[in-house]
C-alpha cells in the first residue's frame, strides 16, 4: 500500500486499482461523515461516498499533484452531496419567512423533553439532524462546511460557486433557522 | 460600526466564526464587553451552537471501507467512453436510458396504468412502450437477484469450505443496476420498492465484498444474514407485484379501451 496519497494517486492514474483502493480505505469514512451532514440520511451518504470517488477516478487526471488529496475529495463530495439534495427537491423553494415561522410553531418543536432525555446523545443528534432537515441545500452546504468543517467564508463561496456575500447570507439563513429550531431546547 | 449600536443576529455570527473584518471586530468586541443585551444574545448563540456541537457525528459502520469498495470496485471498472459514444445507439445503452426514463415516468406508479383511459384508438405512447421495458428489465432483474440468493441458501456446505466465486461475480453485476433501481424509485416516492431495493442491495454487496472461498463458519453467516432479513421472500413478494404489473401494461396495449371502466 502507497504510503502517502500523492503516491497512491501517482499509481492510481496508471491504473493501479489497488492504488485506487488504498485512497478509499484511507478517506471513506471521512466523506461519508461529511456527506452524512450534508444530506442528513445514511443512504444519501453512501450514494455520495460512491458518486465521489467515482468522479475522483475519472477526474485524477486533472487533480494536481501538489494539491491536497483529501481536501480536494471533499470538494467533490460537498458538490455530490449538493446536487444529491438537488435531486430529491428537498425543501429548496419558499424557504425564509414562511418556513421560519413554521418551525416556531410546529407541533414536534413544542415537545418539551426532559433534562435527562436530552443528556442522550442520540437525541440530540436527532434534534439537531431534525433543525437542519429544515435548510435549503445551499443552506446546509455552507452552515456545514463553516461550522463543521472550519471552511472560511471565503472558501465556501469557491467551493459552491457562490459570491461571497451569497455564502455569507446562506450561513445567515442556517443559524436563523437553527437557533429557532433549537433555542427551546437549549433554554429550557 | 459604532460601539454604541447593538449587534445584531449577523453580526454575532460573524463575530462568533471569526469572520468580522478587522476594524469592526474591535467595535464589536469592545460593545459586547459592555452591552448587557447584546452578552445575552450572544450566550444564545453560542450555546446553540454548543447543543449542535455536541450533537454526536454520524459514522459509518464497521467495515465500511470494504462495503464501499465492493461497491464502487465494478463501476470502476467498466470501461471509458468518448462522450461521443453516448449517441451510439447500442441495446444495452437503450435498455438502459429506457429503464431510466421509465422509472423516472411512471414505473413505480403502476396504479396510473390502469386507472388512466386513454383515448380510443390512440396510438401507444413511447412511454408506455418504455414503461413495458423497464418491467421486463426490473423483473429480470429480480429474478436474477433471487436466483443468486436462492443458489446461496442452498449451496452445499458440507465440504469444510465453499467456492460462491460464481455467486460473487453475478452479485456484483447486480450491484450497479440495483442502485439505479433504488435510487429511482426512492426519488418517484415507492417507498415500499426502495426499501426492498435498498435491502437487496446490501445483502448483494455484503456477498460481493465477501472472499471467494469461504469457511463453513462464513458461509453459514452470509446464509444467516439472508434469512434475517427475509429478503428473499421481500424480493419474490416485490417481484411478483411487477409480474402483475407486466400483466396489466400487457392487457392495456392489447386491449386500450377497456381502461378506465
Amino acid at each position: 500500500m502507497p504510503h502517502t496519497d500523492a503516491a497512491a494517486v501517482a499509481l492510481a492514474r496508471g491504473g493501479d486499482s489497488d492504488a485506487f483502493r488504498a485512497l478509499v480505505d484511507r478517506h471513506s469514512r471521512a466523506v461519508y461523515r461529511l456527506a452524512h451532514r450534508m444530506t442528513g440520511n445514511p443512504q444519501d451518504a453512501e450514494d455520495v461516498v460512491q458518486e465521489t470517488f467515482l468522479k475522483a477516478y475519472r477526474q485524477l487526471g486533472r487533480f494536481e499533484s501538489r494539491a491536497n488529496f483529501g481536501t480536494w475529495l471533499h470538494r467533490i463530495a460537498v458538490n455530490c452531496s449538493i446536487d444529491l439534495i438537488r435531486g430529491r427537491k428537498h425543501q429548496e423553494a419558499g424557504h425564509d419567512a414562511a418556513d421560519l415561522e413554521s418551525l416556531d410553531g410546529g407541533d414536534e418543536q413544542r415537545v418539551d423533553p426532559s433534562p435527562e432525555r436530552l443528556m442522550l446523545s442520540t437525541e440530540v443528534q436527532e434534534r439537531v439532524g431534525r433543525a437542519m432537515e429544515e435548510l435549503t441545500a445551499m443552506e446546509r452546504a455552507a452552515f456545514v462546511l463553516r461550522h463543521f468543517e472550519g471552511q472560511s467564508i471565503e472558501d465556501i463561496s469557491r467551493a459552491l460557486g457562490l459570491k461571497a456575500n451569497a455564502a455569507k447570507h446562506s450561513i445567515f439563513r442556517a443559524v436563523r433557522k437553527m437557533r429557532l429550531a433549537l433555542e427551546p431546547f437549549v433554554e429550557s | 460600526m459604532s460601539t454604541n449600536l447593538h449587534l445584531n443576529d449577523d453580526d454575532l455570527v460573524l463575530h462568533y466564526y471569526g469572520e468580522m473584518p478587522t476594524a469592526d471586530e474591535s467595535r464589536a468586541a469592545t460593545h459586547l464587553s459592555t452591552c448587557g443585551a447584546c452578552q445575552e444574545n450572544y450566550a444564545k448563540l453560542q450555546r446553540v451552537m454548543a447543543f449542535v456541537d455536541s450533537a454526536p457525528a454520524v459514522e459509518a459502520a464497521p467495515g465500511f471501507e470494504r462495503i464501499a469498495w465492493a461497491r464502487l470496485e465494478p463501476a470502476l471498472r467498466a470501461p471509458r467512453r468518448n462522450w461521443y459514444a453516448w449517441f451510439v445507439f447500442s441495446p444495452v445503452r437503450l435498455a438502459f436510458t429506457a429503464g431510466i426514463v421509465l422509472l423516472i415516468g411512471a414505473a413505480f406508479m403502476a396504479g396510473r396504468m390502469t386507472r388512466t383511459a386513454a383515448p380510443a384508438g390512440a396510438p401507444q405512447s413511447a412511454e408506455k412502450v418504455r414503461e413495458r421495458i423497464l418491467l421486463v428489465d426490473l423483473g429480470e432483474h429480480l429474478d436474477r437477484s433471487q436466483m443468486v440468493l436462492v443458489e446461496l441458501v442452498s449451496a452445499d456446505d458440507s465440504g469444510g469450505s465453499v467456492d460462491i466465486s460464481l455467486e460473487q461475480s453475478r452479485a456484483e453485476q447486480l450491484v450497479s443496476a440495483n442502485r439505479l433501481y433504488r435510487q429511482t424509485a426512492a426519488s418517484t416516492g415507492d417507498a415500499a420498492m426502495a426499501s426492498v431495493l435498498d435491502e437487496l442491495e446490501r445483502v448483494l454487496v455484503d456477498i460481493a465484498a465477501s472472499p471467494s472461498t469461504v469457511t463453513t463458519e462464513e458461509f453459514d453467516s452470509v446464509r444467516r444474514r439472508i434469512d434475517s432479513k427475509e429478503i428473499l421472500f421481500k424480493v419474490r413478494v416485490v417481484s411478483s407485484q411487477v409480474r402483475d404489473r407486466q400483466k396489466a401494461a400487457n392487457r392495456e396495449r392489447a386491449n386500450p379501451s377497456t381502461l378506465g371502466s
